[in-house]
């Protein structure tokens, strides 16, 4: 990474002017690596990866005489999976609603550390 | 006034640089300052408070130069703006003026407590973190003042992100961090996004760089002055946001 010089740079007596202000400059600091394909298209080669071996199963398509029993377990299956996936999530998001935390003790010690600090700040000749 | 107080030193070189942006927060200003003070007066480590003031109309900057002057012009320094231009420009505008080898970003608001700063230091320490973000999801995190439709939202969101993203963080749309300065600078270049989507922009783009994400359990009090927001628009485009970075990231 060059990022040392560049932060001993800013720190020099030309801070003001090697600050971030040009996008081009700093495009010049090392770049690690990002993963090359976006969430969408995970989700979409997923997507389509499931349905394929779905509609391989379900319609036979490869022509393997399946036992029927495999067809009847698969042609409801993206069914089971959206209402399964469906209930999860709500019981994932209602259990972490239940949980949250309120921090009641938080709010008190702040009021507390309020009272002091407006006395400290007084004190010390603060005009609010 | 003692303007210069000598600390008791953790001498590794490390600094800590506080970028607080504000728009009329007059009020809160003093006292999210003095407990700052407090808490790394207590710990000891290296600080600097940078206050980047949007041409408050209530004279928040005037606040500010009056702690200036009560606590020293290394330990507060003032970087006003003309006015109001966004959170991203103010921590890039912040982040210039910054002598600390670590940022720490956080709300003027008093939602979020110094006294976690500490222990965000010794996360990152701990391992070697390029950034460390404040949960209010995991632990003994959690929030005050939020009514159970805030939380059902608050708590449906992340979920849905979660799934759509899956960025390795728990609270993505939290805005108290800790940043190796180079880490924020090369992430502030990448980032697009406005208000919370912001702050996921900013976990998703360090997870896609590789770069190491610490968590500490937060918690979150809401606006004691003032009131916070969350509605219909927030969520719109929140939504968008999360659409947008599912799309290209």
């Amino acid at each position: 990474m060059t990022s040392v010089t560049r932060t001993s740079q800013l720190r020099g007596a030309n801070a003001e002017l090697s600050g971030l202000a040009a996008p081009g400059r700093v495009a010049l600091s090392a770049t690690p690596p990002a993963s090359a394909m976006t969430k969408l298209l995970q989700w979409l080669l997923g997507v389509s990866l499931l349905g394929a071996v779905w509609a391989l199963v379900t319609f036979d398509l490869l022509g393997l005489s399946l036992p029927r029993t495999y067809r009847e377990v698969a042609w409801p299956m993206p069914v089971y999976l959206l209402v399964s996936f469906g209930c999860y999530s709500l019981a994932t998001v209602g259990y972490r609603v239940a949980i949250f935390n309120d921090c009641d003790e938080a709010a008190k010690e702040l009021q507390e550390q309020i009272k002091e600090a407006k006395e400290d700040l007084r004190k010390k000749g603060l005009k609010m | 006034m003692a303007s210069r107080k000598s600390q008791p030193n953790r001498d590794n070189g490390d600094k800590y640089s506080i970028l607080l942006p504000t728009y009329n927060e007059r009020e809160n200003l003093p006292l999210i300052v003095w407990l700052l003070v407090k808490y790394f007066g207590e710990s000891g480590y290296n600080y600097e408070i940078i206050v980047i003031d949007d041409g408050s109309p209530d004279g928040t900057l005037e606040v500010a130069e009056q702690l200036q002057k009560i606590y020293g012009e290394d330990k507060i320094l003032l970087r006003p703006r003309a006015k109001k231009l966004g959170l991203g420009t103010a921590y890039i505008h912040g982040m210039k003026h910054a002598t600390g080898n670590f940022i720490i970003i956080m709300d003027a608001d008093l939602s979020h407590h110094p006294k976690f700063i500490p222990e965000f230091i010794e996360k990152q320490k701990e391992g070697n973190y390029d950034l460390v973000s404040g949960t209010r999801y995991q632990g003994n995190g959690g929030v005050y003042g939020w009514d159970l439709r805030r939380k059902l939202i608050s708590r449906g969101a992340n979920f849905l992100t979660q799934v759509l993203l899956r960025p390795g963080a728990s609270d993505l749309t939290g805005s108290f961090r800790l940043y190796k300065k180079k880490v924020l600078e090369s992430l502030m270049e990448r980032c697009v996004s406005k208000g919370y989507v912001f702050q996921m922009e900013m976990i998703v783009r360090a997870r896609q760089l590789n770069y190491t994400i610490g968590e500490v359990p937060i918690s979150f009090v809401d606006r004691v002055y003032g009131e916070s927001k969350l509605g219909g628009n927030e969520i719109v485009s929140f939504v968008k946001g999360l659409l947008t970075l599912f799309a290209t990231t």
